[in-house]
């Protein structure tokens, strides 16, 4: 078990640490609109650690992928339908535009980083396929 | 006395461990749909007195797990026997998988909506700036749980349903649970000073 494996956990987490920022940012400026701006770059920083992310696991050798996917299948499907219940919150409450697509992607961030940790801090300690 | 001195010590047998049928204990899942299901209705109707009682209970029932497994099972399961400690894992972990995802969602999801309700969220609230830190300690909370906590639980767990468990693996993973849970449990404290500079309407 004592393989060398690539920085899932903390590019996951930084990604993760950048949505929530985000998403307090957006949160401290209720009802008003808040500028734009830094949440765009916090989500557009997590976006692009969340992508490097999966292509640095999908390079990854001698790794337990089933696994990880039998974890992530099933948490995938949790968070997403999380996710989904929250979306409706957001339309519910009538959020618009830029803070919509914010907080949507902020969403999508969350569903993917979570069952990504979860399933490689599983399939890590797994013997590799 | 003479053979109990001289006689081969006994091999001890293999020890087994309390193996769930599956990951996830299933028979919670009712309770847990039921008490989530409470929660959506008291949220859903604005009962003030349902939401208060999903923050408290859900709260309190949160610090105190945290705290308690961090302060008083930490430093007693670190001077337990590797098997011990295994034997005792495969026990709680489970329970633990449902209780925490399970509070978590009633203390935050009851939160969130008594705080809209008395305009805790809007900017003219003239003690916003603890609401904002409420969110930013939620914020660490989630992060650590998320990357840390639940990762080592079902770690654990996946661990304990092997043919031969690394006992050592899983007291590795359960002292990293134990002991991030003892961080969000004292986190917790500075939750409840921000909480109680909040009055009630």
């Amino acid at each position: 078990m004592n393989r060398r494996l690539p920085p899932i956990p903390e590019l996951g987490v930084a990604s993760m640490v950048l949505t929530i920022v985000s998403t307090i940012y957006l949160a401290t400026y209720i009802p008003k609109h808040p500028p734009l701006g830094p949440a765009v770059g916090l989500m557009v920083a997590s976006g692009v650690l969340l992508l490097a992310n999966l292509v640095v696991l999908s390079r990854a050798r001698e790794f337990a992928w089933g696994t990880f996917f039998t974890v992530a299948r099933w948490t995938l499907l949790a968070y997403a339908v999380i996710a989904g219940m929250l979306e409706f919150v957001f339309l519910y409450d009538h959020t618009r535009g830029g803070v919509l697509v914010l907080m949507t992607l902020s969403l999508v961030s969350f569903a993917v980083n979570v069952p990504v940790l979860l399933a490689f801090g599983v399939a890590r300690y797994q013997a590799a396929d | 006395m003479a053979t109990a001195t001289t006689a081969a010590p006994a091999q001890a047998p293999p020890l087994r461990l309390s193996v769930p049928d599956s990951i996830v204990p299933l028979k919670a899942l009712p309770l847990v749909v039921a008490v989530i299901g409470g929660l959506i209705a008291s949220i859903a109707t604005n009962s003030i007195w349902a939401l208060n009682f999903y923050h408290v209970a859900g709260g309190g029932i949160w610090t105190a797990l945290d705290l308690f497994l961090g302060l008083v099972l930490g430093p007693i399961m670190g001077r337990l026997s590797p098997p011990a400690r295994a034997e005792l894992s495969s026990r709680l972990m489970p329970a633990l998988l449902v209780i925490f995802p399970t509070v978590v969602t009633m203390t935050l999801g009851s939160g969130f909506q008594l705080a809209r309700y008395f305009g805790f969220l809007n900017t003219s609230y003239d003690r916003h700036g603890y609401v904002v830190a409420s969110f930013i300690v939620v914020g660490i909370m989630a992060t650590i749980a998320i990357g840390i906590l639940e990762p080592a639980n079902l770690a654990v767990l996946f661990e304990m349903r092997k043919p031969q468990p690394n006992f050592e693996l899983i007291g590795k993973l359960m002292r990293r649970f134990i002991y991030t849970a003892g961080i969000t449990g004292v986190m917790q404290i500075a939750t409840l000073i921000i909480m109680t500079r909040l009055p009630t309407p």
